[in-house]
């Protein structure tokens, strides 16, 4: 048998049912394999006594009859999800030192189901990142390497963000899985770069309470995970309505697992002719018309439609997204927690603090924030961008109603790319990595990333399908078709151990 | 529209960033390199659109106007600098 962290979390779960292991051997396997790739930085608190405690606690359950769902499954938190009584860091120096009195939603329904935690997860500061590269707590090292001329190269690569410990975690088997969280892409974007799987739900689908706020109207939890049958299996756990979020749909959770393998058959899948951006690389293109291939074969119609406003979602989510955060973090002000730098006054309290504590793009973003705010430009900012976010959710809306189930497009617009390679004085270039995963969040449509295929360099890329609202089910089936027709990723063997 | 250095300054204010001279420049290139990108909005025709507000059909939820928590001050501040028999402390802000 291979080593016990490299079992899918359905497997880990089959196999601890039959008592073919335990919890805590399950749990020790992790936590060795963990302490051996500090080298990826995956993790920013790891918390392996807690984990052998939870894994004890599961085998009892175990032994009593009393197995939950995920009774002794070890999993990683991306640090942005509040842990009672465990650091909680959102990535940045402004929260160093931060200890929740109060579990999250999401967590807290993981631990309810048994699931075990093995610690915290790195990720951009803040969220707001597509590298793992404005973390605090520095860059995570994505597991995968390329191949230039049949060498590999050492040359560290990104595991893309903003969750990119989770993604790199669950790709190393580091964990069977792990939470995560898209606000413009920050799940599906690292899982496509990692070879994973991610999906983000349907807005209101996981409750936000507890998870520090970035943009609330786009902000969603979803689980990464290395099949998608796991993510389905995490995803039920996860999800559930929540009166603490008043965005938080009052829905029962369907059977994900069930949906799995439910196949396509008689599904119309849609390609948006606007997703053919100019200078896709053509492998993008060969991979997402394979893709529509495997889905017909396995008895589903391809038909093309036109999302019209797809191209102005970037730019839209880059004034609506600062928006909120400016708002959001204005929380931080070195009085009720956080970072703290004295000064004689108030205002000098308050500018000092955020000065020291947040980094350079989370600064630059409440900047953009304050001033597509700010007097006389809220209107032709903000107000306009909503218009266009209305315009957007439209095009998906006529789609749909057209009778399209679910859409196919490619994750990112390339494969991952190496640590400083988009470190220009222009940010525009990294948020280009979130064109085809922004527009999903505008709409506030589920959207799963699915790997299928290597770029000519060995480095994984993934497919995204887009579903109707509260329809996560079909996206499980469709992806499940992808992952059996493009085969299960190989991942990196532990060269970091 | 672009911002101006004077600008950058107005803006770090309101945010309550302090910004040194050095940072005013490179700051001002980054805003305005967002600021070019996001100006292909202004080609959109959004005459009788109404902005979102929510994005997901649902009434919000509502409940009895009661008290449902409290009596936690301790944790409250358990995480704040500096605090003085479960209150915030800040340097004197009134005369």
């Amino acid at each position: 048998m291979s080593e016990l962290n490299e079992l899918s979390l359905a497997e880990a779960r089959d196999g601890l049912k039959a008592k073919r292991f335990s919890a805590r051997e399950l749990t020790q396997a992790h936590i060795t394999a963990v302490e051996r790739a500090r080298a990826l930085n995956a993790y920013i608190l790891e918390t392996p006594e807690r984990a052998l405690a939870m894994a004890d606690a599961s085998d009892a359950k175990i032994a009593a009859g009393a197995a939950r769902p995920l009774e002794g499954l070890p999993l990683g938190i991306k640090d942005l999800f509040c842990t009672e009584g465990t650091k909680t860091t959102a990535g940045s120096k402004i929260l160093e030192n931060f200890t929740p009195h109060y579990e999250s939603a999401v967590s807290a329904n993981l631990w309810r189901d048994g699931a075990v935690m093995l610690g915290k997860l790195n990720l951009d500061e803040f969220a707001m990142g597509s590298s793992n590269e404005t973390s605090a707590y520095g860059n995570v090292i994505s597991p995968w390497r390329r191949t230039v001329d049949r060498v590999v190269s050492d040359a560290p690569i990104v595991p893309g963000g903003s969750s990119g410990g989770s993604a790199a975690a669950v790709a190393a088997h580091l964990c069977l899985g792990a939470t995560a969280t898209d606000t413009g892409g920050s799940i599906r974007q690292p899982a496509a770069f990692t070879g994973t799987v991610g999906i983000k739900p349907t807005y209101g689908r996981c409750s936000r309470w507890g998870t520090v706020a970035f943009a609330s109207s786009l902000d969603q939890a979803g689980p990464i995970a290395r099949t998608v049958r796991d993510c389905a299996i995490l995803l039920g756990s996860m999800s559930g309505s929540d009166a603490r979020d008043t965005t938080c749909a009052d829905l029962p959770v369907p059977d994900f697992e069930a949906a799995v393998t439910r196949g396509v058959k008689g599904l119309t899948i849609g390609i948006p002719k606007e997703y053919r951006v100019d200078g896709m690389p053509a492998e993008i293109q060969r991979l997402w018309d394979q893709g529509a291939a495997w889905l017909k074969d396995a008895g589903a119609t391809i038909k093309e439609i036109s999302l019209p406003h797809t191209q102005y979602a970037l730019p839209a989510y880059y004034i609506v997204a600062p928006a909120e955060a400016s708002s959001n973090l204005a929380r931080y002000d070195g009085v009720r927690y956080g970072l703290r730098v004295p000064a004689n006054d108030i205002v000098g309290l308050y500018e000092k603090t955020r000065a020291a504590g947040f980094g350079r793009e989370v600064k630059r973003r409440i900047m953009i924030g304050t001033y597509v705010l700010s007097a006389g430009y809220y209107d032709a900012y903000y107000v306009r961008a909503q218009k266009i976010r209305t315009l957007i959710k439209r095009d998906f809306e006529a789609a749909y109603a057209a009778g399209v189930d679910a859409i196919l497009t490619p994750a990112t617009p390339s494969a991952a790319f190496g640590i400083g390679e988009k470190a220009s004085a222009d940010p525009v270039e990294m948020y280009l990595n979130d064109v085809f995963t922004v527009t999903v969040n505008m709409a506030g449509l589920p959207g799963i990333s699915v790997p299928a295929g290597l770029d000519a360099q060995g480095l994984p890329l993934g497919l995204q399908l887009i579903g109707r609202p509260f329809d996560e089910e079909t996206l499980f089936a469709a992806s499940q078709v992808i992952e059996d027709a493009a085969g299960r990723v190989s991942l990196p063997k532990p060269w970091w151990a | 529209m672009s911002v101006d250095a004077q600008t950058v300054r107005r803006i770090a204010h309101l945010a309550r960033i302090a910004v040194s001279e050095e940072e005013v420049a490179p700051l001002q290139g980054e805003l305005n390199a967002i600021l070019a990108f996001v100006e292909q909005l202004g080609a959109v025709d959004v005459s009788g659109v109404e902005p979102m507000t929510s994005v997901t059909p649902m009434a919000m939820k509502k409940r009895e106007d009661v008290v449902t928590d409290g009596e936690r001050a301790a944790d409250v501040v358990a995480n704040a600098p500096e605090t003085e028999d479960n209150y915030f402390l800040v340097p004197k802000v009134i005369e």
